[in-house]
């Protein structure tokens, strides 16, 4: 029995012989040829075949992905029929050159072209040519598609998966994906997400032949894959997935369905995202609204702040997706663990109490006020609210409120239409907590982050694996917290959530219901789990 | 010949998507129709490759150049597009 881990992208189970899959990219070798007509017309003919295989791919991914995931396989096909890139390849058949070394070579061109480039999103195209080249030259040389010559299902095993090879692989003929590379946010767990394919990605496994055929487990619920698991094991998996199977199907007869008690007390179930495309995870779950939009997507992993109009298109992609309902974005929370270069914050001996979140909006108010604009100019297509993270006081709340009215008045001086914004704190520090019965007269609404106000009320670090056994995630004094937040909230008739991890915890919902708690917000993957709990109480 | 200069104002640059759509538009014309960068090369506009190896964020000034029978309504067309999708 061999145990490897890795990052798991789906909370589920899958068990069945390992397929060792390598994709059929080998590098072509170059082959003087005589007839160079008849190798221009074998070109072209793997050419259109590859175009065929394209449409169908979208097609297919079109109805079990949807438009935004499909869209990728249009662009390959457009890809391929370029001209710059086909007339390279012809030109060097018409040295003499075999198809097959020709399409290598010329993908290699565009794609050393692409990755050169300095925007993020442009150097990633480049694995988009090495794919479309690929595909033709697997053509060419007659290497069968990804098909998988085995009757039962697999757990297929590969060093990586480009999109195209995960979204064309018969889904009956797998049970899971586990990848030596990739990370949790990439195409392929996004894919194997939308499937439903419990997979893993960034696991620390060898790819080696010997595995080819043997019985493995894949358990995403502890990041774990097992090689070879002994009886015991084999059989507690085989009924876990067989549960896991089962509640899946249950939970979608949920959609659609309200979340409301047994005795008629209603709750928001709403999403937490953290960029555009997560979205569509949402309206598929049946998400009620987003509870909190985190912005920081928008600010980390560049190499400057983002501009008005960037922001504003992302937030208005969100808004015109979510069609009226609610979106609750939360103002940028950089600072501690999220850092990025160009905002020169200088390190800190304790970065979870320090310079951060609504402290640096406030300290450099241009930030702030360029993201204020863009929010309520998207704010015309949709039900936008705004949340400001880490108050500690009534005073930030007048000078935000102070900010936001400038903000109104120049966009209203330059006759931009705005929508209603409803303006709301979270509730993560102790001290908001505990002065909530004067905080709720400033705002419209609260929203509990439930990971900093545990971390903060117990003085514990949350990244400190130590503490794990005295972390107390259900500690009285945080639930005691959430309760008085709750009754100064209603007391000022603003409505309460929470959208920190406790909100998912489903053996928490019946304390939260009956606290009155009005709105829960989690991974769209929890929604219909919570829903469930909820109608059960 | 026409030419004419025009600024990117979308937030993602020539982009897969639009490059896509540009090359197929300008595919149904007979002119030669190339696009620069400033201080940069003519490339072809038929080539979605070419369009997206520019580099071209917002903010960048790309020239446009229309030469053959229909130039006048091929650079009409072209314009017309990127004040629409860029």
């Amino acid at each position: 029995m061999i145990k490897c881990t890795g990052k798991s992208v789906l909370k589920g189970i899958a068990v069945g012989r390992i397929y060792v899959y390598r994709s059929g990219k080998f590098a072509p070798v170059k082959k003087q040829i005589e007839d160079v007509d008849k190798e221009q017309e074998r070109l072209m003919q793997a050419v259109a075949q590859a175009g065929e295989q394209l449409e169908s791919l979208y097609k297919n991914a079109l109805e079990t992905v949807g438009e935004e995931q499909a869209m990728i396989f249009d662009v390959h096909k457009m890809m391929l029929e370029d001209e710059g890139y086909l007339d390279e390849i012809k030109a060097l058949i018409a040295q003499g050159c075999n198809a097959e070394f020709a399409v290598q070579e010329a993908g290699d061109k565009y794609s050393a072209m692409f990755a050169a480039m300095d925007d993020e999103y442009m150097r990633a195209r480049s694995a988009d040519v090495l794919d479309i080249s690929g595909r033709v030259i697997d053509i060419l040389s007659g290497v069968g598609q990804t098909s998988i010559d085995s009757r039962e299902p697999v757990i297929l095993l590969a060093e990586d998966l480009t999109p195209s090879e995960t979204i064309q692989m018969d889904k009956s003929k797998i049970y899971a994906f586990v990848t030596v590379h990739g990370s949790a946010s990439s195409h392929t767990a996004i894919l194997a997400r939308s499937m439903n394919l419990p997979s893993m990605v960034n696991t620390d496994v060898e790819l080696l032949d010997k595995y080819h055929g043997k019985m493995a487990v894949v358990d995403g619920y502890n990041g774990e894959f097992i090689i070879d698991p002994d009886e015991d094991i084999l059989n507690d998996m085989l009924a876990n997935r067989e549960k896991w199977l089962k509640e899946t199907e249950e939970l979608k007869k949920l959609i659609g369905q309200e979340n409301v008690t047994r005795d008629g007390r209603r709750v928001n179930v709403y999403c937490n995202i953290g960029n555009v495309e997560d979205v569509d995870r949402v309206l598929k779950a049946d998400g009620g609204g987003i509870g909190l939009f985190r912005s920081e997507f928008l600010y980390l992993g560049k190499d400057d702040y983002p501009t008005e109009e960037e922001q504003f298109e992302s937030y208005k992609a969100v808004l015109q997706k979510m069609n009226g309902k609610k979106v609750i974005i939360r103002t940028l929370d950089i600072g501690a663990d999220k850092k990025a270069d160009y905002f020169k914050l200088d390190p800190e001996e304790n970065p979870a109490m320090g310079y951060r979140a609504i402290r640096i909006c406030l300290d450099r108010p241009e930030v702030f006020k360029t993201q204020l604009r863009a929010i309520y100019r998207a704010s015309a297509f949709g039900t936008a609210s705004i949340m400001f993270p880490m108050i500690i006081s009534v005073e930030e709340i007048r000078k935000i409120k102070e900010i936001v009215e400038e903000v109104k008045k120049e966009l209203t001086s330059e006759n931009i239409a705005m929508g209603e914004v409803e303006l709301g704190i979270m509730i993560e520090t102790p001290a908001a907590a505990v002065i909530s019965d004067e905080l709720a007269k400033e705002v419209e609404f609260f929203s509990i982050g439930t990971n900093d106000l545990t971390q903060y009320t117990l003085a514990i670090d949350r990244q400190n694996q130590k503490l794990e056994k005295v972390c107390d995630l259900h500690h009285k004094a945080v639930l005691k917290l959430i309760q008085m937040t709750v009754e100064n909230g209603h007391r000022e008739n603003i409505w309460v959530g929470i959208c920190g991890e406790l909100a998912s915890d489903t053996s928490l919902t019946k304390t939260f219901v009956d606290m009155g708690v009005d709105e829960l917000s989690v991974s769209p993957t929890y929604v219909l789990g919570l829903r469930k709990a909820i109608r059960e109480i | 010949m026409k030419t004419f200069t025009y600024t990117i104002n979308d937030a993602l640059g020539i982009h897969a998507r639009p490059a896509g759509q540009l090359a197929k538009l300008v595919a149904g014309f007979g002119s030669k129709i190339t696009m620069a960068k400033e201080g940069g090369a003519d490339v072809s506009a038929k080539s979605i490759m070419s369009l997206m190896g520019l580099g071209a964020t917002k903010g960048t000034n790309i020239t446009v150049k229309v030469e053959g029978p229909d130039e006048e309504a091929a650079a009409k067309a072209v314009e017309d597009f990127l004040k629409a999708n860029l």
